[in-house]
């Protein structure tokens, strides 16, 4: 008897769970994917969730500021479906097509792990499904691949490292040599292979001394620390992040090691106030775009998203909040200019029959087609600054980015000295690789 | 008289074809990986009859994967069942050599000591920005038997049954393995491995056999996991990927050839499932499920049908 009661229970468990997901709606349906638990969470995830929450309610509601002023997507209101993005790209790609097939979402937002991204990316293309990558820094989506389906609304990390170089050599152009530390795992080691490439350009005469990789999430940076303090390089490079970042600040500082040694952090500005009272002095820090924290961007979009994400969380805007609204905003005008050309290509048939008919059609929401055709080379407002999908044939976004320095002041953390990096400065054009563009001197060709 | 077991294989594996065809796509899906843990579960199921865990069945899950992954690479052929030989060859050769070493430990230092060659791969591949560092790459396959099946509209039901028919495939195998003397030894080597030796048996080649059979079992997992996901990367080594297949063992049972399937069917569905109802703590819906299986059904999930048995025979 007992066996048979667990098996009744089983099948109800399953049943309902059938049952909710067959539920269909008018809304548009976004499947909207970060790190919900894991290391990457409390400093990446959990904002983004939180901004998507903020700006979908404010957007349903129409109080978004121009140009973002129409209620939901040309009227028709959003809804969001969270996903946890830990446990490995298999889980992802299982779950994309999980969300895809049997929720039919009409568009996902979301991966912040470049693992993800290039994983799911392919499914995507397979499923036909418009799908905006919140961040993932690699180049090499769109640099080896052609997607159509796919889209970044976040300049790739390239950028970064290149603004960097150039902020930190306008100060210092007689640079000896440097150091670095960068977490072992493809993003961390793209960004110092490309931190080298730019030096080996801008300051040939930079001597590259040591080069720490220690294990993603190791903690303990003992030996790290003592390798790098031997050395006394110029300047350290580091690509490290959120709780790697702060462990091996906590360790560092007490040893001294920044006495005489500048830091660049090229991933620094997401924990920037978590950060108070370890974070040397005059480190050199990205806002990878305008966010908060650094520039005087004082627009009406830009105050929007402050506000609506302190209300929500009670916490400061920071890189992953701007990530979210460049996605869901990217979307919301490409939908509405698609709708729009949609509206204006609509012409009237000569009988009343036709005219109806044609109208009936033109009300109708645009189709992902259409809604791509808006979207490539769309270039948009941000509280982010501009975003100009420039790059991999109109899907890969090019925006702008600041640098600034540290200091800090009563427990806070303040940057001076910012300066901003037009785009087309530190981007490389269309047509080629990066890489490539930083070896061959910033040049298309030699 | 035909064995149950079998034709019970055989008609839930037609089962599963016939409804391929009716099935919603994310139904397939879902069913193809589970299918794909299932078939390395297996192995692990005659691994843990031989009265050991590995921890380290990542390895040769992640094995299969790559070697499928590369073949477009390295010898430019991607063809669905070529990927599945170079997987079987090279888990094969692997896990032979490495079985000289494995099969003198047994218990925790055999977990542990196989766990450690499953990290070694992982930092190779990690190191390898070659083939894509962590970050992996993507698997394209594009045709079986040279018949070119991508853009047909069939890939993912013609997956699926590769999946299926290799699933059965194995479980029939494994079943009249596990019924022949040299499997049923695998009972004795757990029960005492001294009294296996007084009769004559090696209780080290033995192991070794086993060990061999769940490495080829898991690449051929990962080979398929690959060739349905699309991508692969070097997390599939990671200790923790073994450690959902020791998750799914424990839950499954050992008793039955079929438990595997049935385990990883549940596991996948709880796990999306709880994914989607509560993303937040997905984690510990999964950690109530196994705790509630342990002690309800200490002997996994098969013990509910193999307890209706008995309950008939009195």
């Amino acid at each position: 008897m007992k066996s048979f009661k667990i098996k009744i229970a089983l099948v109800t468990i399953i049943l309902c769970c059938f049952s909710k997901a067959f539920a269909d709606d008018d809304a548009i349906k976004i499947g909207f994917i970060s790190y919900l638990s894991g290391p990457a969470s409390s400093d990446y995830g959990l904002p983004a969730k939180h901004a998507a929450e903020a700006i979908i309610k404010s957007i349903n509601a129409g109080n978004a500021p121009t140009p973002y002023s129409m209620k939901g997507f040309s009227g028709t209101q959003i809804e969001l479906i969270f996903l946890d993005e830990a446990g490995g790209s298999t889980k992802q790609v299982t779950e994309f097509t999980q969300l895809v097939m049997r929720h039919k979402v009409d568009f996902v937002i979301g991966y912040l792990s470049s693992t993800n991204c290039l994983a799911v990316a392919p499914v995507a293309e397979k499923l036909k499904i418009l799908t905006i990558l919140l961040d993932c820094g690699t180049a090499r989506i769109f640099e080896e691949n052609d997607f159509k389906y796919v889209f970044r609304t976040r300049s790739h990390s390239t950028m970064d490292v290149i603004a960097a170089a150039k902020y930190f050599l306008t100060d210092h152009p007689e640079i000896k040599n440097f150091s670095g530390i960068n977490p072992n795992y493809a993003y961390g080691r793209e960004s110092w292979r490309d931190w080298n490439a730019v030096m080996s350009i801008l300051a040939p005469q930079a001597e590259k001394q040591s080069s720490q990789m220690p294990k993603l999430h190791a903690g303990l940076y003992g030996s790290e620390i003592s390798s790098l303090a031997r050395k006394k390089s110029d300047v350290i490079y580091s690509s490290l992040w959120g709780g790697d970042l702060k462990a091996f600040l906590m360790q560092a500082s007490p040893r001294e090691l920044f006495k005489e040694t500048k830091l660049i952090l090229v991933a620094g500005e997401p924990n920037l106030q978590n950060l108070a009272g370890f974070i040397p002095d005059g480190t050199i820090v990205t806002s990878r775009g305008m966010t908060s924290g650094m520039m005087e961007n004082d627009s009406k979009l830009n105050r929007w998203l402050i506000e609506i994400f302190q209300e929500k969380s009670g916490g400061l805007a920071t890189y992953p909040v701007y990530s979210t609204a460049n996605a869901i905003l990217g979307l919301k005008k490409a939908y509405e200019k698609a709708r729009l050309t949609k509206l204006q290509k609509a012409v009237p048939m000569a009988d009343v029959a036709g005219v109806q008919d044609g109208m009936k059609q033109a009300y109708l929401p645009p189709n992902t087609k259409q809604i791509i055709a808006a979207f490539e080379g769309l270039d948009f407002e941000t509280p982010n600054g501009r975003v100009e999908m420039a790059l991999g044939k109109g899907h890969q976004a090019i925006h702008g980015t600041s640098y600034g320095t540290t200091r800090t002041k009563d427990g806070k953390v303040y940057t001076e000295n910012v300066k901003f990096f037009p785009a087309k400065e530190v981007q490389p054009p269309k047509n080629i690789k990066s890489l490539d563009w930083i070896l061959n001197g910033f040049q298309l060709t030699k | 008289m035909p064995d149950k077991t079998l034709t019970f294989t055989s008609i839930a594996a037609l089962t599963l074809v016939i409804s391929g065809g009716v099935l919603p796509q994310w139904a397939i899906f879902l069913v193809t990986v589970s299918l794909c843990y299932g078939t390395v579960v297996l192995g692990m199921i005659l691994l843990a009859r031989t009265g050991l865990v590995s921890f380290g069945h990542g390895l040769y899950y992640c094995l299969g994967a790559y070697s499928a992954g590369t073949s477009k690479l390295f010898w430019g052929i991607s063809d669905l069942i070529f990927m599945l030989l170079t997987a079987i060859i090279l888990t094969a050769t692997i896990s032979f050599a490495l079985g000289f070493l494995l099969r003198k430990y047994r218990s925790i230092f055999f977990a542990m000591l196989s766990l450690a060659f499953s990290m070694i791969l992982y930092g190779l591949l990690s190191k390898s920005s070659y083939l894509g560092s962590t970050d992996g790459f993507n698997v394209t396959t594009q045709t079986i038997f040279g018949y070119d099946f991508l853009d047909s509209g069939y890939a993912r039901y013609i997956i699926f049954l590769i999946t299926t028919f290799t699933a059965w495939l194995c479980c029939f195998l494994m079943h009249l393995y596990l019924k022949s003397n040299k499997g049923r030894l695998a009972d004795a080597v757990k029960d005492n491995e001294l009294r296996v030796e007084y009769l004559g048996a090696s209780a080290a080649k033995i192991i070794h056999t086993n060990y061999v059979i769940s490495a080829v079992l898991a690449g051929l997992g990962g080979a398929l996991m690959a060739i349905s996901i699309g991508h692969i990367d070097p997390e599939m080594s990671y200790w923790t990927t073994s450690g959902e297949f020791v998750f799914i063992t424990i839950m499954a049972g050992t008793s039955s050839v079929l438990a595997p399937f049935f385990g990883s069917m549940l596991f996948t569905t709880v796990r999306s499932f709880a994914y989607e109802y509560s993303p937040d703590t997905w984690q510990l819906l999964l950690g109530t499920t196994m705790l509630i299986i342990i002690i309800f059904l200490p002997d996994g999930l098969w013990s509910l049908f193999t307890r209706k048995k008995k309950h008939r025979s009195v």
